[in-house]
């Protein structure tokens, strides 16, 4: 982690990491801020897509995940950085009508693309069903997995109409059906540290409309 | 995360001729792998060409009867082919057992093929590991070893190839077809993709420096009961502790191949022909030579238990 650290203090790192923090991808590891010590400042690049309806426009740190972007840049802060690895779903955003990790993709590789967060699902005012269908069920505790799980969930359910298979599928040749089983496989790597998972699939249930 | 310039490639050519020319340049797909090992620090590249934008995310027939995956085609997409689902069904399988929803999204057929071992000490950059730093030594073995593989493995390195969808690639014969710096096509057949550690575990594959994924082939179906039974720590979203991949006729004929065991898709061609003398004769073949270590000296016992438990399957 710290190669090429050279002459720098630790302290020195944290200090100029602090200072950095604005446009780092990942807050206070140090390795950012060395970055910034030893070399003149790092690349950036341009990029254009469409967040919840609206058009941005970016120079980003090519470093940037779409995560940080949201959070950071658009201070769309409802979508959560759990473990920055592809390994618990709390980042899960829509692109282009698909849920993917926001944590595990550059920012600058979404050039013209469409990206929906949970900000844009619905309002307050103006619950999306999935929204209104995880506070009737308590889909949730501390909420921190919540926007993941509610994303995750939008998209779950479009997969299984567009008749996309899945590990529990059982007749790979036909059409999987719109079960519990088949949303609960789905929804795996939605990783819920409060346990809320039994609440979240009667919500899903509920929209989907069949028995939980 | 180390810094690094970023493109968006062109043209298939001119991603492997910048790819072999520049130092430090990494072809970028989904990013699943790439940017979870560069935010490590593991992977520092200097520069990404990112291949996204080259097309070649489709999935077509071939002349000779079989399919051509293109290199980009996304695992979902790839999963849900009716083309793969009707006629190469333990594809789709594997494909299914594999990462979360979210991941099979963007995971692409060549990253996926190129995804790096889970050996926890590769991942650990604290420890020493002549894959990730060769010449530092192995902090697996001696380790904590459950994961790690059994067959195939060298004194250098012990680490498992973790990929599910190369593993019923490989029960399917498919070959890597690729584009070469200078322009120059070729087609690796995935036995010969790729390699064992011996003493240069840092090696992994048969691809020379820039080149290119271009897709992936699979020959003509040939039928039979396609089976993947992978065998995990949890039933969703896990690496495979061990999996099974196996086309199997109604003779009882057919072929198998591992996964979780070893540094590449385990399989023996000797093996598929004892498989209708049952698993005990399968599982002999397929791990003569064995090295088990004392943390995953289990895995021998449940591969073969799992190979009965396909064969079984496939008998109806
Ligand atoms: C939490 C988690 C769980 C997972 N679980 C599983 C699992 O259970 N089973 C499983 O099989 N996998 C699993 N995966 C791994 C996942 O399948 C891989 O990350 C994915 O397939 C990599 O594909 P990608 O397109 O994102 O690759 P990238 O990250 O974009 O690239 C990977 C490598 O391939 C190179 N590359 C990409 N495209 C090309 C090309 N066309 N030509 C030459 N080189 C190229 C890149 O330079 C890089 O070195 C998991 C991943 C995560 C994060
Ligand atoms: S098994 Fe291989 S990858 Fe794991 S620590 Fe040893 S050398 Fe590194
Ligand atoms: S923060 Fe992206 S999966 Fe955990
Ligand atoms: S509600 Fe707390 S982590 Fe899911």
């Amino acid at each position: 982690m710290t190669q090429g650290c050279g002459a720098i203090s630790r302290r020195d790192v944290l200090k100029t990491s602090a200072a950095g923090a604005a446009i780092a991808g990942s807050l206070g590891t140090g390795s950012v801020a060395l970055a910034q010590a030893d070399a003149s400042a790092p690349p950036t690049a341009a990029v254009r897509m469409k967040v919840n309806g609206k058009q941005t426009s970016l120079t980003l740190d090519t470093r940037t995940t779409l995560l940080d972007t949201l959070r950071e840049h658009l201070k769309l802060t409802g979508t959560k950085k759990g473990c920055d690895h592809g390994q618990c779903g709390a980042c899960t955003v829509i692109v282009n009508g698909r849920r993917i990790n926001s944590c595990l993709t550059l920012a600058v590789m979404h050039e013209g693309d469409e990206v929906t967060t949970i900000e844009g699902l619905g309002t307050v005012g103006d619950l999306h069903p999935m929204q209104a269908a995880f506070v009737e069920h308590d889909g949730y505790q501390c909420g921190y997995c919540t926007p993941g799980q509610i994303c995750s969930a939008v998209a779950v359910l479009e997969e299984i109409r567009a008749g996309i298979p899945s590990h529990v599928t059982e007749d790979i040749g036909a059409a999987p059906g719109m079960t519990t089983l088949e949303m609960r496989e789905r929804m795996s790597g939605n990783i819920c540290r409060c346990g809320a998972y039994s609440n979240i699939a009667e919500a899903m249930a509920q929209v989907a409309g069949v028995e939980a | 995360m180390r810094p690094f310039t970023y493109e968006r490639a062109t043209s298939a050519q001119d991603a492997a001729a910048k790819a072999a020319a520049m130092p430090g340049a990494r072809f970028i797909a989904g990013g699943t792998n790439l940017l979870d090992l560069m935010k490590l620090e593991i992977e520092t590249p200097g520069h990404l060409i990112d291949v996204n934008g080259l097309g070649m995310d489709q999935i077509v027939e071939t002349p000779e009867g079989g399919l051509r995956i293109g290199a980009l085609v996304r695992n979902t997409d790839l999963a849900a082919d009716r083309r793969v689902r009707k006629d190469y069904g333990v594809l789709t399988r594997a494909l299914v057992a594999g990462a979360s929803g979210q991941l099979r999204n963007k995971a692409t057929t060549a990253g996926n093929l190129l995804q790096r071992t889970r050996c926890p000490y590769f991942y650990d950059v604290n420890m020493p590991c002549n894959k990730r730093k060769p010449g530092s030594g192995c902090g697996a073995i001696g380790g904590f070893s459950r994961q790690l593989g059994v067959i195939g493995t060298s004194e250098a390195c012990i680490a498992t190839h973790p990929s599910d969808m190369a593993v019923a690639m490989r029960v399917l014969d498919a070959s890597v077809e690729t584009m070469r710096p200078d322009g120059t096509t070729r087609a690796i057949p995935i036995a010969e993709f790729h390699k064992l550690p011996g003493q240069t575990p840092q090696t992994e594959t048969a691809l020379e420096k820039g080149e290119l994924i271009i897709s992936v082939a699979l020959p003509k179906p040939t039928g039979g009961t396609h089976i993947y039974r992978k065998v995990r720590d949890r039933a969703s979203y896990a690496f495979a502790l061990v999996s099974v991949a196996a086309v199997i006729g109604r003779d009882g004929k057919g072929a198998v191949a591992l996964g979780g065991v070893a540094p590449k898709p385990w399989r023996v061609e000797e093996a598929d022909a004892l498989l209708s003398k049952g698993a005990q004769a399968v599982s002999d073949r397929l791990f003569a030579d064995a090295t088990p270590r004392e943390d995953n000296a289990f895995k021998i016992m449940l591969a073969k238990r799992t190979i009965a438990s396909v064969i079984a399957e496939a008998k109806g």
